[in-house]
């Protein structure tokens, strides 16, 4: 066993009363197998393991994220408040030093909520490391924060909330967009014009196993994160990388899920997707749990796991190897990237349509920001859903300089509460919420 | 006539009880080399000629299993695991003689590796060699299909070897306590049906023939000849004597706390609507966690010895105890001498308190009497911070459910029962503490003898209900059925309720007695590939902890 052993906060909430629909994915059965698992091996038991129940999140933290239409109460239930808030005390537990890591394993995820959330999308509602994050730079300021996530779809939703973030760096790591939902995260999308490099996205071919994932973990996560220097590492923890995964097409193992972890070494890992329920979950969860705890997780090994048979093919390695060449190049052309992409503009605006796969609702989103050399930059976004909510939203950052929010004041005041259901104006900075 | 009897670390109580109230009691010394001596002894107190055969049951509280293990007498235990994957079996060490062989059952309980039988027979014959005769056999998931278990303890079935099947003794989820568990059956097996032995004939002597039961962890009895198969259920049955006792001597019916305040600590357990609340998953024992039920007791190292000093200036009470009070001879002040000097009590010599306490009175420049106010006062501090602790705790247990967690059931107790020598003293400052009422029970010096006497007989049983599998299972029964893809979550509770009636009767339980609760209920569908397939059904269901009838005693 190379790794120390660690105090590790497991917070277990499987929402056993709760699902988007009887047949859904997403739905109560989903991580009972797991606890199963999570029973039998006895890693309560274990002096370095610490159970906690999950807090409740208040709409005040969800606000602090999220512009949701019409509001936070019409778009988190209870059990998304109990999902939010079992990954805030995962992250109170360890910012108080109670654990030196912990993993929220809650129900339902979050990862595709965006920005402005209009109602369910990929089978997220609120994004729930987002919640997390904002709670932790409100109540512990922190600055620097990176998200890796492993989920086998691209967290297209914390990329949007962080796209203008330069102190959020958003890793995802997923099966390619043009073979899966959400059908986005190409190398190319690489951060707002104040927030270039910040958004990281490395696209895997289909059938990628341990030694892909891995590879990228390596050369490409590693070196970034150490040039990065976040203060915390969160882990968006799907599973659904699995070669027994019924909704992907990938190969990793409880295995690679543990060695990922262990030698990504996050403070935090929340639960994302992950729908092979009986031949992944139970084996994942535990590898993760070990991982983290730097406990023996070589003997996790699924009853089917043969690794030679999920082995990526040769073609797969040397793409995923030029590919991974090429984003550390990106990367590392970040700082003189601005110019050339921005230019002499004062403001950048990007136009998208943003399908609600869970709810069928279709969005149409203009984002404006201020190009600013001091901060984050003022954001502006106007949105129409096909409910028929239009709405305008003034987003000012954490650490907004006061060029961007004299900006954003004016604005806010300025924009004409008759060609829209709501406004709102939301501070990241000073921690207010409002809607007119 | 209950003949009740408590062989307690220190003290062996015994009582006779008719119709609940008690007509007879004693108490000698415990002779820990010698329990069975120490039984007689409290027995031959309150027995005699003309009441013997009013007699109608006796009930045991002994710590006969847990003796052994603490002095190190237990059997050699041969252990065969079957691990599978998951935590590394590093961290299970049940005994020297483990063996960690091939076969496992997944969580669904399917098989997945066979049990290989050269293997086992191979296990089997270093066994023999080594004269083994304990065997503990305990697969991963077991509680979910036994069939492994049961084909490694065919295999190696031969004469004078006895099998503790990790299955039989809980259908909890839990490996390495199930193996722990098992280990510590097999290791106390020999010993303990000798003890029994014992008890059976010297009731023949005395031609008596009544039942006689044992009382276990989780504060119900058992036919002590059902025992036999399963002591491990009996270890650690002396905190249970006293909650038992608690219940027995005051009339709870609502979330209560009880103390029960002794020379070195003071334990505190928990009643939900009068119900003494159980362990999570098991008890503990030694270093040992188990799933052995048991009822839920936190000890605190403070109480009526706990030695006074003064540590930076200040008044330290415990943890520690270095002798007894003052009063009767120790070399530190105690809470006892404390409470002598505040005139409540003239347990010994009480001019040796005064001194005691005087001494250090005299280091703080404080008078003797607001010195020992000070040490009560500190005492009551600590122990009614720990209830508040513990209350916490318990309302803070993690839950699984929506519902649970927005409208889970708290315990908030409102009175504190407390016993043992110190209660009437510092009763009334925990309880105003934790602003609670408070009641000290009569006959409590007897308690655990009388909450033995007065247990009634308490069983569990884990159902699952695989409709796709189309297979019901009961663990602790060994027990497993065909069922149709219809079978339903009421036909699964119907059928584990049958299953505990019938394994309480036979466990000696009176038929009005049978106080059944579901205690755990989860019901699931089973959808693969976006089609339900089947239910997944699982309910614990236990006979409450709590006391006989009193009609039937009436009767008696």
């Amino acid at each position: 066993m190379k790794s120390k052993k660690k105090n590790t906060g497991l917070i277990f909430f499987p929402a056993f009363d709760w699902a988007i629909s009887a047949t859904h994915p997403e739905r109560e059965e989903r991580l009972l197998y797991t606890q199963d698992q999570v029973f039998e091996e006895g890693l309560l038991d274990l002096e370095n393991i610490l159970e906690f129940k999950p807090g409740i999140a208040s709409y005040d933290d969800i606000n602090r994220a999220h512009i949701c239409v019409p509001d936070a109460s019409s778009l988190a239930t209870k059990s998304h408040l109990i999902s939010a808030g079992g990954a805030i005390t995962a992250a109170r537990k360890v910012m108080t030093g109670v654990v030196d890591n912990a993993f929220a394993l809650v129900r339902p995820p979050g990862h595709h909520a965006m920005l402005v959330a209009h109602g369910a999308r990929g089978f997220c509602n609120i994004n729930i490391e987002a919640v997390m994050v904002e709670y932790i730079r409100k109540n512990f300021g922190v600055t620097k924060i990176a998200i890796v996530d492993t989920d086998c779809h691209h967290g297209d939703g914390t990329q949007d909330i962080y796209w203008n973030d330069p102190d959020v760096l958003c890793i995802s790591l997923h099966q390619d967009g043009r073979t899966l939902y959400p059908g986005t995260g190409f190398t190319e999308d690489f951060g707002g014009p104040n927030a270039l490099g910040a958004t990281i996205n490395i696209p895997l071919p289909p059938k990628t196993s341990d030694e892909g994932f891995l590879h990228v973990l390596d050369h490409v996560i590693l070196p970034v994160l150490d040039e990065f220097q976040p203060e915390l590492i969160i882990n968006s923890a799907g599973q659904d990388n699995h070669y027994s995964d019924p909704i992907t097409d990938m190969c990793f193992s409880a295995q690679g899920y543990a060695r990922l972890n262990e030698k990504l070494s996050p403070q935090i890992a929340v639960l994302e997707g992950g729908y092979s329920i009986e031949r992944a979950l139970p084996y994942v969860n535990v590898g993760i749990i070990l991982a983290m705890a730097g406990l023996d997780y070589s003997h996790v090994l699924e009853p089917d796991y043969d690794p030679d048979r999920i082995r990526q093919s040769p073609a797969i390695s040397r793409f995923i190897e030029n590919e991974s060449r090429e984003i550390i190049k990106l990367w590392k052309s970040r700082k003189s990237m601005k110019d050339r992409i921005v230019g002499s503009a004062g403001y950048v605006r990007r136009s998208k349509n943003i399908f609600y796969d869970t709810d069928g609702i279709l969005e149409k989103q203009t984002e404006t920001v201020r190009v600013c050399a001091d901060c984050g930059g003022l954001v502006m976004i106007e949105s129409a859903a096909d409910t028929g909510k239009k709405i305008f939203a003034v987003i000012l950052p954490n650490r907004c300089c006061p060029e961007c929010r004299k900006n954003g004041e004016i604005f806010f005041e300025r924009a004409n509460p008759g060609q829209y259901n709501h406004i709102y104006w939301q501070d990241r900075e000073k921690d207010e919420f409002t809607v007119k | 006539m209950i003949l009740g009897i408590d062989v307690g670390g220190t003290h062996t109580d015994a009582v006779l009880v008719e119709n609940f109230h008690v007509r007879k009691k004693a108490k000698v010394r415990t002779d820990n080399a010698d329990i069975m001596a120490s039984l007689l002894a409290a027995a031959r107190k309150i027995v005699s000629k003309q009441n013997i055969g009013n007699i109608r049951r006796i009930v045991l509280s002994t710590t006969i299993s847990t003796n052994a293990i603490v002095q190190g007498k237990t059997d050699r235990v041969g252990m065969i695991l079957l691990c599978g994957p998951g935590l590394s079996p590093r961290h299970l060490t049940p005994g020297k003689d483990l063996f960690f062989a091939e076969g496992y059952t997944n969580h669904r309980g399917i098989t997945v590796q066979p049990v290989n039988e050269k293997e086992i027979s191979s296990i089997g014959e270093y066994f023999q060699r080594e004269n083994i005769k304990q065997v503990g056999i305990v697969g991963k998931f077991s509680t979910r299909n036994p069939e492994q278990e049961m084909n490694v303890a065919k295999i190696l079935t031969v004469e004078q070897r006895n099998f503790s099947l990790g299955h039989r003794l809980s259908g909890q989820l839990n490996f390495p306590r199930r193996a722990a568990t098992a280990y510590l059956n097999a290791a106390v097996y020999d010993i303990y049906q000798g003890f029994v032995r014992e008890v059976q004939k010297f009731l023949k002597e005395l031609h008596m023939d009544v039942p006689v039961y044992i009382l276990k962890a989780d504060g119900g009895t058992i036919l002590i000849e059902k025992s036999v198969s399963c002591p491990a259920l009996t270890i650690h049955s002396g905190p249970a004597a006293s909650i038992m006792g608690v219940l027995a001597t005051a009339d709870i019916q609502e979330d209560a706390v009880a103390l029960d305040i002794g020379g070195t600590t003071t334990d505190i357990s928990v009643f939900a609507d009068g119900v003494p609340l159980l362990e999570a998953t098991g008890v503990t024992i030694g270093e040992r966690k188990t799933l052995i039920r048991g009822l839920y007791t936190k000890s605190i190292g403070i109480g009526g010895d706990s030695a006074i000093r003064i540590v930076e200036g200040n008044i330290s009470v415990g943890p520690d105890r270095d002798g007894p009070a003052a009063s009767l001879g120790g070399r530190v002040p105690t809470p006892t001498d404390a409470i002598i000097v505040l005139g409540m009590s003239s347990l010994g010599d009480t001019q040796k308190s005064f001194d005691a306490i005087g001494s250090i009175a005299a280091q703080l420049n404080n008078d003797i009497a607001s010195t020992a106010r000070i040490i009560l006062d500190k005492t009551i501090a600590v122990i009614s911070e720990n209830v508040r602790r513990l209350i916490e705790e318990v309302n803070n247990k993690p839950v699984y459910t929506i519902h649970e967690l927005l409208e889970g059931k708290k315990i908030e107790p409102r009175i504190l029962y407390v016993v043992g020598g110190p209660a009437e003293a510092l009763a009334p400052g925990i309880a105003n503490l934790l602003g609670y009422a408070y009641k000290i029970p009569e006959h409590s010096e007897v308690a655990n003898a009388l909450g033995a006497a007065l247990a009634r007989t308490t069983a569990e049983l884990t159902v699952l209900a695989d409709t796709e599998k189309g297979e019901l299972i009961i663990s602790e029964e060994g027990f497993t059925k065909k069922i149709p893809h219809n079978f339903s979550s009421a036909k699964t509770i119907e059928a584990g309720k049958e299953a505990l009636r019938l394994r309480a009767v036979k466990m000696g339980a009176n038929i009005n007695d049978l106080e059944m609760e579901v205690t755990d209920f989860q019901e699931f569908n089973m959808i693969r590939e976006f089609y339900t397939t089947g239910k997944n059904i699982r309910a614990r269901i236990q006979i409450k902890p709590g006391l006989i009838a009193p009609v039937p005693l009436r009767n008696q």
